[in-house]
């Protein structure tokens, strides 16, 4: 478990970071810090493994303040996963994933062989292993980028915006591989993004963050998009464009057809959402064959 | 050309020679250019005056130098080591800068990465900066080095060995043959190290060759497969 405890992070120039933030993060769960840029996410998420310290307030893990830990030695037990990869670039990509087993005392080989289960874990081909970084694609170098993480076998991973630099489509396949790995690792992952569909699809948890780290909303993804108390919130996952407010009629070879309010198909599902008269017109929240269940429910409060 | 047939043992002498002040110089220039830089780029108001400061020794005259060197470190005019001692002087000026922005050059991304895996300070410094920096280092050393051949020559003027003896000797003696050895020599120096430190290079710091692509085929070779 992360606790944050009453966090506020200002700088030297007095610019306020972070002011008075608290969260649990409880242990075997992805939390997802979700947020416009200049929200603070990343600030918190680095006072995890004290890249940041705290102005004042407190970080624990397990109870412990984690200013007592050396920061080195701390972050060597954390995962950390970046954007753009964050890979040392005149290393092979089997020696990057290594770095950390490495940096713990392992020797060459056993990191090496460490390194290569990992490959396989995220997905890669072994014969990728003794190629440079800069041989790989956007989505391959990720991938290390995941598997230097977990090498350590650390239970905690935070996730700076891992998937933020990758073409949608290898954004949603690393997605769900994260969704896979995390299913069978249960590590406990910080996530921060300010994509709303990824927060939705990889998040236990999701926190929405306001400038400053206040935070606008706390909840499963299914609370946030059901309880929408907060201007905020709705403005950012999209409710009050009625993105997320659906529509179905029935589809020209059978099934129905479901949109959002602006008329934007979405999918197509099987059987006949509940409560919807053909003509459509109406919302559905039943399951769908498209590609992202979770961006796809269904808000029947904000339809007329 | 008989001249140099003639003179063989004594323009290979020469050229050990040469190389006996120049390569010194570089290795003494390159390893002190790395803390300068680093200080320099880690204390930022430092870092202009450092840059600068060590740059405008490029503009010392060398023959004055030679010269007042023994005055300041008590050598005899003739020592070897006077000319070693500028040429470091000289390949600092041009290497200082060179580092400096060779560190400085490496990302934010690598950086911050690199400390958050876990890396100490010293570690990231020695295995991550200092490797990353190598090829803009590597530009600075080549500089250095070919600077550093072509003026050692200088030397002879003062009585010490160089291939700049041939040069020197063949004007008193008008022996257009030692001069042309000479200067061709030194070219030809200049170059070889040069090309070992390119070679150096590339079996140093192997990641940044290009993938082995498969080159699309010239146009007329591809209608002629078609």
């Amino acid at each position: 478990m992360i606790e944050f405890r009453q966090v506020t992070k200002t700088y030297p120039d007095g610019t306020p970071a972070v002011q008075d933030f608290s969260l649990i993060v409880p242990s075997h769960t992805t939390t997802v810090l979700l947020g416009s840029s200049g929200c603070g996410k990343t600030t918190l998420l680095r006072m995890v493994n004290r890249m940041v310290d705290p102005s004042s307030g407190a970080v624990l893990i397990d109870d412990e303040d984690v200013s007592d830990a050396e920061p080195v030695a701390l972050r060597r037990r954390i995962g950390y996963v970046m954007q753009h990869s964050g890979l040392l670039p005149h290393r092979r990509v089997i020696d990057n994933i290594a770095t950390v087993p490495r940096l713990n005392g392992a020797s060459r080989a056993d990191s090496r062989a460490r390194g290569y289960e990992l490959m396989e874990i995220v997905g890669l081909d072994a014969s990728l292993g003794t190629r440079y970084p800069g041989q790989l694609s956007g989505g391959q170098q990720q991938r290390v980028g995941v598997a230097r993480g977990l090498a350590a076998d650390p239970n905690i991973l935070l996730m700076d915006e891992p998937f933020g630099a990758v073409d949608p489509l290898v954004r949603v396949e690393l997605q769900r591989e994260l969704s896979r790995v995390q299913a069978d690792l249960k590590k406990t992952i910080i996530f921060v993004t300010h994509d709303i569909d990824e927060a939705l699809t990889l998040g236990d948890q999701i926190v929405v963050l306001k400038a400053g780290g206040e935070v606008a909303a706390a909840g499963t993804p299914a609370e946030l998009v059901q309880n929408q108390q907060d201007d905020f919130v709705s403005r950012f996952l999209g409710l009050d464009s009625g993105r997320r407010s659906l529509t179905a009629a029935t589809a020209d070879d059978g099934g129905w057809l479901i949109s959002d309010a602006q008329g934007r198909p979405l999918g197509v599902v099987d059987s006949q959402p509940d409560g919807v008269q053909p003509g459509g017109g109406q919302p559905g929240g039943a399951q769908f064959n498209g590609a992202k269940p979770d961006s796809v429910r269904a808000d029947p409060v904000q339809h007329p | 050309m008989t001249w140099v047939l003639d003179n063989l043992p004594r323009i290979g002498e020469l050229t050990l020679a040469h190389l006996a002040l120049s390569l010194p110089a570089v290795i003494i220039a390159f390893v002190l250019s790395i803390p300068l830089a680093w200080g320099a780029n880690r204390v930022r108001v430092l870092r202009e005056p450092v840059l600068t400061g060590t740059g405008l020794l490029y503009a010392v005259p060398s023959l004055p130098l030679f010269i007042l060197l023994p005055a300041l470190i008590g050598t005899s005019v003739r020592d070897p080591l006077n000319v070693v001692i500028a040429l470091s002087i000289f390949g600092l000026a041009l290497m200082v800068r060179s580092a400096a922005e060779a560190l400085d050059a490496v990302t934010d991304d690598v950086r911050t990465s690199a400390t958050a895996i876990g890396f100490s300070g010293v570690g990231r410094f020695f295995t991550v900066e200092l490797p990353l920096a190598g090829p803009a280092l590597l530009a600075g050393v080549r500089v250095v080095c070919v600077s550093s051949i072509s003026l050692v020559s200088v030397s002879a003027v003062l009585g010490v060995s160089s291939l700049g003896s041939l040069f020197t000797d063949g004007f008193a003696r008008n022996i257009i043959g030692s001069i042309v050895a000479g200067i061709l020599m030194t070219v030809v120096l200049a170059l070889i190290c040069d090309l070992l430190l390119v070679l150096a290079g590339r079996m140093l710091m192997p990641w940044q060759q290009p993938s082995r692509r498969r080159r699309p085929l010239p146009a007329r070779a591809r209608e002629v497969s078609a």
